[in-house]
């Protein structure tokens, strides 16, 4: 697979589609999306950039070891559920809120970052996995 | 306010290991001023408890299932959390003497102080969930804190011991709960009180009754349960005075006198409750007698004591039920400074053998002073607390006919033996000659001897000040237990009758035991000898079978083969799929050919089918893992062109990972690249796969065969804009609507993701010890049989 074509496509690849799956992740409340198919996406997209140039170049890309990644994910979704708790409702209700940035009303909430939560995972779990199938083939 | 008091205790143990880090010992004072407060905080509510009121308070915590986080101090739980956080203050200081220097100090007192926490959590709660959830966390904390010392195997194998038999207790307690719960209908223990009748005529009664049961003898060390608490001893003294003596082995008894006005006045509970304590009581002072260790003489009294407290709460009188009372306090106050005596000596004279330990009076003056003053309060001399309780218990036993004058002698002779090791601890140590000990002794500090005394002292003040006691603690505390309002009166003035008289022969049989001690104790080995292993063998031997029956069953469920694994999974899969349709007669109707398909999905059946002849035709691996990706894709088209984009969307995703998944594991695999199965088994796996997709279809046509029921559907259409503020219903589902289920899945995603990493490091035939570091390279390829299977998949 190590071809020219591929190793010069890949890193444009690769960032187009993480742009692409946070952009699925974000989105995913209201359109076709979600964390789990934007973690799958980015999941998909080391694994293309670990095939072209190895594992080692993903996990320097990376920083944080995969597990991290998923276990911060974790905790994330957790945490979102606990929120709930400071407004005195049941665990996991979703909590809304609309800043206002440079006149555009954005909605945040709870349910985001679970969402976020839930990419998180999946991108780490994934990610982990097929590193360390790979790991063994690139090097 | 009751809220901080409950939560005070965690929040010093998760402030201990830094506290003790900066300043040593000296911790101590500042860690002990946690459960002293709410020590205070509950002493507050003294005298409106002894007026008879109750104080209840709580929040909801699942609303749903009628679960809340509630407490209620009534004189049973309120004289409990005293004993708790009073013993437990004289404890964190007496811990900061003892184990002084320790490099664990600050674990030492966040174990501690995490059991405070739970224990006074077992008393005050009142929902029957949070009882079990502190329950259960009190045995894990017991568990840690015998297994303390943790390099010693003996410690490791008591604290295995303790967790095993309390904690499989635990398990029957929520069984016997949960038939209370379905009996009664109510989840709090404040309203299961009034429904005595209910439960008492329920044919499920006996099967509750023995669950709790099970769960209230196996914690506090009834027979044949007994024998994880003389092996707990293991534990650093502290733990012992306090866990062991003090608290957590009275919580079974706790739980009986909590649910005696539900459970109690049945012959069962009658005869069930007085047989095991008395065995209890004669088998722990029997065995008490032949040990010469001074903290396992005391733990086998201490057993005893709780045999005495079970058999009283058994008796179902009033005089009965006030004589467990007194005692239960009565025997906290001078077990607990007992243990801490013994650890004193331990400490200062550097061993806990009776036989080596002689004149040391001198030596340690204040210690004696403690041990006698507890000893006296044990032997039930008058003036002491210990007095009142033998008064009463005699008082409420003695009777002419068959039963009471067998249980009479059953507590006679029980209380004579712990008379007699009472004074064996306290006295022996510190009278006769001095001898030369390991260590040489002197006093301890302060932090170890305030404890013992200020429990042994509050021993002789509750006995002389017994009118106040008995207003405050005792008359309150046997009411509740009771469940009607109950005075206890007995003072400490000997009054001539047949308690006194019982007294005095106990007296008599303990200083004649006491003068013989030596005889008697080698007469009790040879019996024991006589009498062969115990349960504590018992344990063992279950314990090893278990093992071997695991490892049994493991071998013959994982030959270690992938191929026959496979093959057991997919022809169970088609057997659940094809036996039930044809056994109820649930075959599907044969369904009329569509006449409106289109072209489009026409060509991307057709791209499935290509990819499945592909699969088949395929002369090497690789190739069909692709195969299987174009198949897979096609169905992906098809459920976009059927109106299903996120389903598609992760069907593609999952489809692309599938592939390269399983082709970097097949590479890892190092099988041969092309198929050489003989024909015979290609046949045999044929006819299972084909079973599996026949099974598939079978059960998917049944289940659109049906009306589509769209109240789902309807009520998802409809709230996830309004409620959850989103247009696709199904990440809504996924993230709000059905939230937690989601924080389950990738709990599980994030689960299987470490199962696999480690199955990928794991190396056939050698297991080396973890390594803590995840980006270490392994060195050598892993053989090992391992599918990665593509997670994220979801509808």
């Amino acid at each position: 697979m190590n071809t020219l074509i591929f190793r010069t496509v890949a890193p444009f690849l690769t960032a187009l589609m993480i742009v692409f799956s946070v952009f699925v992740l974000l989105r995913g409340h209201n359109e076709p999306g979600g964390g789990f198919i934007g973690g799958l996406i980015a999941a998909s997209a080391f694994a293309i950039y670990g095939i072209a140039y190895g594992v080692m170049a993903v996990r320097r890309a990376l920083w944080f070891h995969p597990m991290s990644i998923a276990g911060f994910g974790l905790l994330l979704s957790t945490l979102s559920g606990f929120l709930s708790i400071f407004a005195g409702v049941p665990f996991m209700t979703g909590l809304w809120i609309y800043p206002h940035f440079f006149g555009v009303e954005i909605a945040l909430s709870s349910v985001m970052s679970f969402d976020i939560g839930v990419y998180l995972v999946v991108v780490g779990a994934i990610t982990s996995i097929a590193l360390a199938l790979e790991e063994k083939e690139s090097d | 306010m009751t809220l901080v008091c409950l939560f005070l205790p965690f929040i010093a143990a998760v402030a201990a290991p830094p506290l003790t880090r900066a300043l040593g010992a000296k911790a101590a004072w500042l860690l002990a001023l946690a459960p002293a407060f709410s020590f205070f905080y509950f002493a507050g509510y003294l005298p409106e408890i002894a007026a008879g009121e109750v104080v209840t308070g709580g929040y909801a915590w699942v609303p749903s299932l009628n679960l809340s986080f509630s407490w209620f101090l009534d004189g049973l739980s309120l004289t409990f959390a005293l004993l708790i956080t009073g013993i437990g203050t004289l404890i964190v200081l007496y811990s900061g003497g003892y184990m002084k220097g320790h490099p664990q100090q600050g674990r030492f007192f966040a174990f501690i102080l995490l059991f405070m926490g739970a224990m006074l959590g077992v008393v005050v709660s009142d929902s029957f969930l949070m009882l079990f959830v502190y329950w259960e966390l009190t045995s894990i904390t017991s568990f840690l804190l015998i297994g303390f010392d943790h390099t010693r195997e003996a410690a490791r194998r008591a604290a295995l011991q303790a967790l095993v038999v309390t904690g499989g207790g635990g398990l029957c307690l929520l069984a016997g709960l949960i038939f209370i719960w379905n009996i009664t209908g109510v989840t709090q223990l404040s309203l299961v009180v009034h429904q005595g009748e209910l439960m008492r005529q329920s044919p499920f009664y006996l099967a509750a009754l023995l669950l709790v049961l099970g769960g209230c003898f196996t914690k506090s060390a009834q027979f044949p349960f007994h024998f994880w608490l003389p092996n707990a001893m293991e534990a650093p003294t502290p733990v012992s005075a306090y866990l062991h003596s003090a608290t957590m082995v009275k919580a079974g008894v706790y739980l009986l006198m909590r649910l005696n006005p539900t459970l109690g006045g049945t012959p069962a509970w009658e005869i069930l409750l007085p047989f095991f304590g008395g065995v209890t009581l004669i088998v722990g002072t029997f065995l008490g007698l032949r040990q010469t260790d001074l903290k396992l003489m005391l733990a086998y009294t201490t057993m005893a004591s709780l045999g005495l407290l079970v058999m009283l709460t058994g008796f179902d009188s009033e005089h009965a039920i006030s004589a467990a009372v007194l005692y239960l306090v009565a025997h906290s106050l001078f077990k607990g400074a007992l243990f801490m005596v013994a650890g004193l000596i331990d400490h200062e004279a550097g061993t806990r053998d009776v036989t080596k330990l002689s004149g040391l009076a001198k030596a340690m003056p204040i210690t004696f002073a403690a041990a006698i003053l507890a000893a006296l309060s044990m032997g039930g001399l008058p003036l002491f607390f210990g007095f009142l309780a033998k008064e009463e218990i005699y008082y409420a036993l003695a009777g002419g006919d068959l039963r009471s004058i067998l249980f009479t002698s059953v507590a006679v002779i029980g209380n004579g033996l712990m008379f007699a090791l009472a004074f064996a601890v306290a006295l022996k140590p510190f009278l006769g000659k001095k001898v030369e000990t390991p260590k040489h002794a002197h006093e301890g500090p302060v932090l170890l001897w305030l404890g013992p005394l200020v429990l042994a002292v509050l021993g002789l003040l509750g006995g002389v000040f017994s009118t106040v006691a008995h207003r405050f603690i005792s008359s309150p505390m046997a009411s509740a237990v009771e469940g009607a309002a109950t005075q206890v009166t007995i003072s400490t003035i000997p009054h001539w009758g047949a308690p006194l008289a019982l007294s005095l022969v106990t007296v008599a049989f303990g200083l004649l035991v006491y003068l013989q001690l030596s005889r008697v104790r080698a007469m009790m080995v040879r019996l024991l000898d006589a009498l062969g292993p115990g349960p504590d063998r018992g344990f063992d031997a279950a314990i090893a079978g278990l093992v071997r029956l695991s490892v049994t069953v493991t071998r013959f469920v994982q030959p270690g083969r992938l191929e026959v694994y496979v093959t057991a999974t997919f022809i169970l899969l088609a057997l659940t799929l094809l036996v039930p349709p044809f056994v109820y007669g649930e075959l599907p109707a044969l369904p009329s050919f569509p006449t409106d398909v289109m072209v489009q999905e026409w060509a991307f059946f057709a791209i499935a089918l290509i990819g499945l002849v592909a699969v088949l035709r395929a002369s090497n691996r690789l190739t069909a893992i692709v195969s299987l990706g174009i198949q897979g894709f096609a169905v992906a088209v098809i459920f976009l062109l059927f109106g299903a984009p996120d389903l598609s969307f992760t069907q593609f995703m999952v489809e692309t990972l599938s592939v390269v998944i399983l082709a970097l594991a097949m590479t890892r695999l190092r099988l041969m690249p092309s198929d050489h199965r003989p024909f015979r088994q290609i046949l045999g796996d044929a006819v299972i796969a084909i079973s599996c997709g026949v099974g598939f279809m079978l059960l998917l046509m049944k289940s659109v065969e049906g009306v589509f029921d769209t109240r789902l559907t309807d009520f998802f259409n409809a709230y996830s804009k309004v409620i959850a503020h989103g247009a696709n219903v199904v990440n809504v589902i996924i993230v709000d609507f059905r939230g937690t289920d989601t924080l389950g899945e990738i709990a599980v995603v994030m689960v299987t993701g470490l199962a696999i990493l480690a199955l990928i490091r794991v190396r056939v035939g050698a297991i080396k010890p973890a390594d803590n570091d995840p980006d270490a390279p392994d060195p050598t390829p892993a053989p090992a049989g391992t599918v990665a299977m593509s997670e994220g998949a979801r509808p």
